[in-house]
């Protein structure tokens, strides 16, 4: 279903997306495909740093938006911006992800791991414990993957529709009780950069599909 | 714990309850109407056989004092726990009560 576009239901957001990035909007009345031409790799190297400041894909495409056009930053998580992330992201299907290290970048690094193996909520658990030291059993009869982001924002069954990567933690972290970093908070991105940097050199799927 | 017996017939249900004990999230043990049980942790199968109640409380209770690294919860404990959700706060996951009848339906698996 993933591979194949004519029925990975991902592909209705990467066709809104393709929509979106050649319409004109904001003061400036531009389009993304004024400046840009292909995008081909830019989402496998997501989180990056932008002026001293980790950000993710969903980010950088509003920071485009508010600085370049002159347009209202998307609502993280809206249709919208998830179609233009879906759109990008698929440019790099099959390329490897490529998390740059950087002296500049480290102690975001640092944050992201201490996260995931940081024990939280009332049934206290790390993402590691779970998903390196259990990876392959079973919790409630579904198999516990390795926590790599190889394909967001991917299109899940259990939501009927496309979510992005914080999403996704943000299930985890409601599963074991504790209160969820919000939508965009430095805690989130400094997680998302550390997974895709645990997973570089994998290729990227964007846009998945999963149970 | 709670100073009355527990009833193992609650204790199955609570055991069975995805929302209460979630004991088969990782578990799995003698519940045929139970699909999706978990392959994590031990069987419960024999679990009366193989322990007391009283090591199956402590071990319910806060089951790191046998193996701090343990993933199991402390189904008794309130404190130190890092960004506990605002509903479940200063909760524990059971009650006194409810693990008195955990003990006691899990000590009739034999």
């Amino acid at each position: 279903m993933q591979n194949d576009d004519a029925t990975n239901p991902a592909m209705l957001w990467v066709l809104d997306g393709e929509a979106l990035w050649g319409r004109r909007t904001g003061a400036a009345d531009k389009a993304c495909a004024d400046c840009h031409q292909g995008m081909q790799g830019v989402a496998a190297r997501y989180p990056a740093l932008h002026s001293e400041k980790l950000v993710n894909l969903d980010q950088r495409i509003n920071l485009c938006r508010t600085e370049q056009q002159k347009a209202p930053a998307l609502q993280l998580e809206s249709r919208e911006l998830l179609a233009l992330s879906a759109y990008i992201g698929r440019q790099s299907r099959g390329l490897p992800i490529d998390i740059a290290e950087s002296e500049q970048a480290k102690p975001f690094l640092d944050s992201g791991r201490a996260a995931f193996n940081r024990r939280q909520g009332q049934l206290n658990l790390s993402c590691t414990q779970c998903h390196v030291g259990l990876a392959g059993n079973k919790l409630a009869g579904n198999p516990i993957p390795q926590a790599h982001p190889t394909g967001y924002p991917i299109y899940r069954l259990e939501w009927q529709g496309l979510g992005s990567l914080q999403r996704r933690l943000r299930n985890c972290m409601i599963g074991v009780r504790a209160e969820p970093y919000a939508y965009g908070s430095p805690e989130f991105v400094e997680l998302e950069y550390y997974l895709m940097w645990r997973a570089r050199g994998m290729k990227l799927e964007t846009p998945a599909v999963r149970p | 714990m709670s100073g009355a017996k527990g009833d193992p017939a609650r204790g199955r249900a609570i055991v069975a309850n995805r929302q209460a004990g979630l004991c088969l999230l990782c578990h799995s043990g003698p519940f045929p109407e139970e699909r999706f049980q978990g392959s994590i942790a031990p069987d419960l199968n024999g679990i009366g056989s193989r322990l007391s109640e009283g090591q199956i409380r402590l071990r319910i209770v806060d089951p790191g004092r046998f193996n701090p690294s343990t993933i199991m919860p402390a189904y008794f404990r309130t404190e130190g726990l890092a960004r506990v959700a605002p509903s479940f706060k200063e909760k524990p996951i059971l009650s006194a009560q409810q693990i008195e009848d955990v003990v006691a339906f899990l000590a009739t698996l034999k």
